[in-house]
């Protein structure tokens, strides 16, 4: 399947991936609104991950035998057998954080307002996802991968 | 006649039924659950109590499920007896249905303790739908204010949370010092306590109960408990949340072997062939203690149903073992723990702590030999993940041990080779 990858030595860690990813999941779609008024608060799903002189950007990796799928306590988290992709649906929801807790990437959020959690959904209807498409270093990169 | 048979189709029935059809499109499956709709979320009962979901968003598979996966669901009947010669499983009604290879998945039930008033009308367990919609029709009927939750572990914390949701005043019972004694070393269960009284739950620890006691006008009815100590606290309903414990009826008497719960290989097969058992009737391997035992949690039960379903298709899988692993979202505290989170004078293992009482932050893990063992995480568990990876594996953490619990732990703090190996980048 494709997925987002991470070229370490280009990343500046500068996060513009996390501020594209929280607009591209906003209602309104506008940075300033995003950041400053819209609420519930939306949620980056991408993450820097640094400890310098190393950064890179993290999100869900869509594993292949996903941990979170099989420890959801309700359904919420599943794997499209199709596409492969990792899906969360946030009205099946309960907010148990268990998948935070089996999750090896830490790549799940807590969206606290709405008491449900948050994960890259690999922007769904955009061309690219948004961090990958607005990242200034090319340090992401939306390819196919084998796993 | 039915190539598979399980019983109880709950999490680790679900696990199994999806696990065969990953082997076997063909061979017929049927599962027989004595709950009207068994595919639910157990752990949202609470959230049905407080009024968050309704049934619907409690299901946690389709209505189709079944049809979908083409297993037979005989539901709302019960399993009354097994013929291990024969390979029956008998049901109520007395219809008989022989099977090839069987799946025990009956789960467990609530322990309630004998306790002298405890036939009378608002007691309730906590377990099924059936608790729930049973106490949310008495809360509506008696207009229901208060209540007395036996039991402060994590079954406990949820009816807790889910009653005082719907506004009446709990008081909780527990019999050791500590809430969540099981889960939490005191420290960390003081924080969870400060959090839990401050919405407005009375917190009695250290005593039990030892009467229901009857309403003045009606004595049927439930009026108040009396607790070791002789006090007496008045209350509309009692619920009795002290724990669960295999449901093993079905089996016994049978060559079934049994120790608290089935006793399983790490094919989830009992010492009879073609029988197996997952989910929380069973006693199933601990990675981090060493040696098999009772786990009752909904994570896991599905790990062993999908071991339990390749075995059952023919596809040999083993069980790479569970430990004991919640995680916690009560009264607005997230909570991770894990395996050995609060060992008692293990002089094998080395303790690093964090807290700060300020933030209500708690960190804490446990090491043995370098390797890390058990964890505790309040009110910072993004990263919890991380941690668990590094135990679930065996890392050896020496090397960065004093970069585990800072503030900025993530994936960049891990050795290039683990992260090569975690595949994180490229
Ligand atoms: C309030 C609550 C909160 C919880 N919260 C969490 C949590 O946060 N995290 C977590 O990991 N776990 C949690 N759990 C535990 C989790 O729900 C269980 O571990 C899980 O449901 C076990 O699944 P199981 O399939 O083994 O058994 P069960 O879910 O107990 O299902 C067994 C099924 O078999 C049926 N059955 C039994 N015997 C027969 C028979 N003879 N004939 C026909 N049918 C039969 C039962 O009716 C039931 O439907 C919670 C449980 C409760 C009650
Ligand atoms: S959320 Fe985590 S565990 Fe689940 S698929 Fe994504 S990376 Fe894997
Ligand atoms: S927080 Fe949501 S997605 Fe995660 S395990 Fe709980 S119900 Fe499933």
């Amino acid at each position: 399947m494709k997925k987002i990858v991470a070229k370490q030595e280009a990343c500046m860690g500068c996060g513009l991936c996390e501020v594209h990813c929280t607009v591209a999941h906003s209602k309104t779609k506008d940075i300033i609104k995003a950041y400053n008024s819209e609420r519930p608060k939306p949620i980056s799903r991408v993450t820097r991950e640094i400890q310098k002189p190393v950064s890179f950007a993290i999100q869900c990796r869509h594993c292949e035998d996903a941990p979170c799928v099989v420890a959801c306590l309700t359904g919420a988290m599943t794997k499209d057998p199709k596409t492969g992709e990792v899906k969360h649906n946030k009205d099946k929801c309960m907010g148990c954080w268990t998948c935070i807790m089996v999750c090896p990437y830490g790549a799940i959020k807590m969206d606290k307002e709405n008491k449900v959690i948050a994960k890259c959904d690999l922007c769904q209807g955009l061309k690219e996802p948004a961090c990958v498409a607005n990242c200034p270093n090319q340090a992401l990169e939306f390819k196919e991968v084998r796993s | 006649m039915a190539k598979y048979v399980i019983v109880g189709a709950s999490a680790a029935g679900i696990g199994a039924v999806e696990a065969i059809r990953e082997i076997d499109t063909a061979g017929t499956i049927t599962v027989i659950s004595d709950e009207a709709c068994p595919q639910y979320s157990r752990p949202m009962i609470s959230d049905y109590v407080s009024g968050k979901a309704d049934f619907n968003k409690m299901k946690c598979r389709d209505d189709e499920f079944w049809k979908q996966l083409k297993a037979e669901a005989i539901t709302g009947k019960k399993a009354t007896a097994l013929n291990l010669t024969e390979k029956t499983v008998t049901l109520e009604s007395g219809e008989k249905v022989p099977y090839e290879k069987l799946l025990l998945a009956t789960g467990g039930k609530p322990f309630v303790p004998k306790m002298e008033g405890q036939e009378k009308d608002g007691v309730f367990t906590f377990t099924t739908i059936t608790d729930a919609q049973r106490i949310a029709a008495k809360i509506d009927a008696i207009k229901a204010k208060s209540a007395v939750v036996i039991g402060a572990g994590l079954i406990g914390l949820s009816v807790t949370e889910a009653l005082t949701k719907r506004g009446l005043k709990v008081t909780m019972v527990e019999l050791q010092d500590k809430i969540l004694s099981l889960l939490l070393d005191p420290q960390a269960s003081e924080m969870v306590e400060g959090a839990v009284k401050a919405a407005g739950v009375n917190i009695v620890t250290g005593q039990s109960v030892q009467k229901i006691i009857g309403k003045h006008d009606n004595d049927a009815a439930v009026g108040g408990v009396i607790l070791t100590k002789g006090d007496t606290v008045q209350c509309d309903l009692v619920i009795v949340a002290i724990g669960v414990i295999p449901r093993t009826e079905l089996v016994a008497g049978a060559a079934i072997k049994i120790n608290r719960g089935i006793i399983v290989d790490n094919t989830m097969q009992t010492n009879v062939p073609d029988v197996y058992a997952s989910g929380d009737v069973a006693e199933a391997y601990d990675f981090v203690l060493g040696q098999n035992r009772l786990l009752p949690l909904w994570p896991l039960a599905m790990q062993e149903g999908h071991v339990a379903g390749h075995n059952m298709a023919g596809q040999k899988s083993t069980y790479e073992g569970g430990t004991n692993m919640s995680s916690l979202k009560y009264f607005g505290i997230p909570i991770v723990s894990i395996g050995l989170a609060n060992p008692k004078d293990d002089p094998t293992v080395e303790v690093l702590v964090k807290s700060d009482f300020e933030r209500k932050v708690y960190k804490k893990l446990v090491l043995r030999n370098n390797v890390i063992v058990g964890m505790t995480m309040v009110n910072c568990i993004e990263r919890a993940g991380v941690i668990f990876y590094l135990l679930k594996n065996g890392i050896n953490i020496k090397k960065f041990k004093d970069q585990l619990l800072v503030d900025s732990f993530c994936l960049a703090t891990l050795p290039a080779s683990l992260q090569k190996k975690m595949n994180v980048v490229q």
